[in-house]
């Protein structure tokens, strides 16, 4: 079984605490982080793989430096790494993103099953995933939280629902974007570490995936930002003081509305 | 491109700092630019000098923009019930409909539902597009998708909103990709520009860090997916009047690739806490799965539901569709009570929208406290029950 993981190179969160005062992030050398969704896919794709035999190969759209979650990837267990990097897919929004990705997929070909992310955590939109099967004409379902029976010719899966999990089985080649109950994704190895330095990444761009300019980046994007600003400032905060007793009143006092 | 004007720059590093990619660096007095730049936007607010600004791309308009009319909301329906978010969307698609002079619709499909058409014609709709066929009993992506991209090209509303659920964030894309139209996710604020009628979809970005407005300019369907709990339902008019378009699909539209095995509705998920309007969250600070009784007893007298941190839900303490958070859930309801959670980023950016937040925490200096409109300062284990019992008496009274 050949898979496919599309991964996306994010700015990392962790320890930024947002200035109450400001409301504004307090950012302090940002680094930058493979997706976590996307760790859950590969690490699906992996044992998928160590299951049924077949190959990983994983796919990033982004900037030169994202070669480096695609080093990591390869340490995680991915045989192949593969970089779409060209300045003019800057400013892509879903839809050309989803192009971009959909022309990648075919140039590469063969792919028995696509795993993608449920999103990614820096634009959250949960879109690029629907979008490149409907492109690739392949049947999908989103935020799977467990997989099930592989056949030559089909996978069965659970998927999250906002009031339990439905069962499906689709037809393969599909694509599926997984949640984070689907796994728990493993450190890489030292081995690993040592074979991901060494391996070569294969860089494509926009005229190398037969790319139209129209479709890509910014001139690509349907959707337009007009305006970036920041989120109104949480009203009035209070800190109760007192003893245990004395905090609960006020707060009982103040909640009156809800009750 | 994002262009430096080099005569206003002053290099004072604060696009530097304020870059979430890392792509702006000053070198000898002027911000720079590299390849990492994503054209989000953040950089140019900030920039007190107004020295940057994004040079959008030409683009051709699509021929018809003008013969799209009309705002058009899916009305998510499942295992019985029309999602609540429906009705919101309806509250909001009613004013941007009115504000356009057009008229507002409803899209409704499922097995058995005829009947609940009404219910939308009082929710504010003027006609409901009906498809009801047992085919549509199990949510599949690929016939609801068909059945939404047969009847927006047939019927050309200017826009399509949905709610930003599990089954709208699957299904809608597909859609907007069909199609080629612009798609906002899980939009907080919706508005009309008055100048040209164009649809202002807002939405968080970065987490909840920056707000962002998105226009689509050039194409139609505008599309949005549309966070719950945000806009507000209209008080039904069982009087008000409206039209029920039955559809029956074209052959070959109700078939698919996906075959539903099995449908689970989980006892303890049951309740969506993106639906309630009051949320009690645990994390670290409950110490064990047993902690979430106070939780759940607090829940309780209150009359809303459970949710959990990224720790108590890592821990086993809580199962994941209880997750508030970047990997969780975004919420947004009236009152958040959070229990022993110290309020990581990623916790805050999936509840700093709630309108009420309650903080109780033994660490003072908990980044939750920043947020919280109210902080108490002391062990959960005593706060949590005494307020249960306060609350419990206050009723008593």
């Amino acid at each position: 079984m050949d898979i496919l993981v599309c991964i996306k190179q994010v700015p990392d969160t962790k320890d930024i605490r947002l200035d109450p005062e400001t409301n504004t992030l307090a950012r302090e050398g940002v680094e930058s982080i493979m997706n976590p969704f996307d760790r859950h896919a590969l690490e699906e794709a992996v044992s998928l793989k160590e299951e049924h035999g077949g190959t990983v190969t994983a796919l990033s759209m982004g900037p030169p430096q994202a070669e480096t979650v695609l080093r990591e990837a390869l340490s995680c267990g991915a045989d192949n790494g593969v970089l779409i990097s060209d300045r003019a897919f800057a400013g892509a929004d879903t839809w050309a993103t989803s192009y971009t990705l959909a022309r990648a997929v075919e140039t590469l070909g063969g792919f028995d099953l696509i795993l993608c992310g449920k999103q990614a955590i820096d634009g959250d939109t949960a879109q690029v995933g629907p979008g490149l099967a409907c492109r690739l004409d392949l049947p999908y379902v989103t935020c799977v939280q467990k997989t099930r029976e592989v056949t030559a010719d089909s996978i069965q899966v659970e998927r999250m629902m906002d009031d339990g999990y439905d069962i499906l089985r689709l037809p393969l080649p599909a694509l599926l974007t997984v949640v984070k109950d689907i796994n728990e994704p493993r450190v890489p190895s030292l081995k690993g570490k040592m074979k991901a330095k060494k391996a070569k990444i294969e860089a494509l761009t926009a005229a190398d995936i037969g790319a139209e300019k129209q479709f890509i980046g910014l001139a690509g994007s349907p959707t337009q930002v007009v305006n970036v600003f920041s989120p109104p400032p949480r009203g009035n905060r209070t800190v109760f003081s007192g003893t245990i007793e004395e905090q609960v009143s006020q707060l009982v006092e103040q909640l009156q509305p809800y009750l | 491109m994002l262009i430096v004007d080099s005569e206003k720059c002053i290099g004072c590093g604060v696009c530097e700092e304020n870059c979430p990619f890392g792509a702006i660096a000053v070198v000898d007095g002027c911000a720079v630019v590299d390849d990492g730049c994503t054209l989000c936007g953040s950089c140019v607010e900030t920039c007190e000098v107004g020295a940057l600004h994004i040079e959008g791309a030409e683009k051709k308009a699509q021929a018809d923009l003008e013969e799209w009319s009309g705002i058009w909301v899916f009305a998510e329906y499942r295992h019985g019930r029309v999602a609540p978010v429906a009705y919101e969307l309806l509250g909001i698609g009613r004013q941007l409909a009115d504000q356009r002079g057009v008229p507002l619709s409803a899209v409704f499909l499922g097995s058995g539902i005829e009947d609940q058409a009404g219910l939308l014609i009082a929710a504010g709709a003027d006609k409901v597009f009906l498809v009801d066929d047992p085919f549509l009993e199990d949510y599949r992506e690929d016939v609801y998708g068909r059945i939404l991209v047969e009847l927006i090209r047939e019927h050309k509303p200017e826009v399509v909103l949905a709610g930003a659920t599990a089954i709208g964030r699957s299904v809608i894309p597909q859609v907007a990709t069909v199609l080629g139209a612009g798609l906002t996710a899980d939009c907080t604020g919706l508005a009309i520009r008055e100048e040209d009628g164009m649809l202002l979809q807002t939405r968080p970005a970065f987490g909840g860090n920056v707000m962002a407005t998105i226009v689509c300019p050039h194409s139609r369907p505008q599309m949005a997916t549309v966070r719950p709990k945000v806009m507000v339902p209209a008080e039904p008019d069982p009087g008000r009047s409206g039209e029920v378009v039955r559809v029956v699909p074209a052959a070959g539209v109700l078939s698919s690739k996906v075959e539903v095995l099995g449908s689970v509705q989980s006892e303890q998920d049951q309740v969506n806490i993106q639906e309630v309007e009051i949320l009690v969250s645990g994390g670290r600070g409950l110490e064990s799965e047993k902690g979430f009784e106070l939780i759940r007893e607090l829940a309780d007298e209150l009359g809303g539901a459970v949710a959990a941190s990224r720790a108590a839900v890592d821990s086993g303490w809580i199962s994941y569709p209880h997750q508030v958070g970047q990997t969780g859930k975004t919420v947004c309801p009236k009152l958040y009570i959070a229990c022993g959670i110290s309020g990581a980023i990623q916790h805050l950016v999936g509840m700093q929208s709630a309108e009420t937040i309650v903080a109780i925490n033994r660490d003072e200096n908990a980044p939750i406290f920043d947020i919280a409109t109210y902080s108490l300062v002391g062990d959960l284990f005593d706060i949590v029950p005494l307020l249960t019992t306060r609350i419990r008496e206050g009723r008593g009274r």
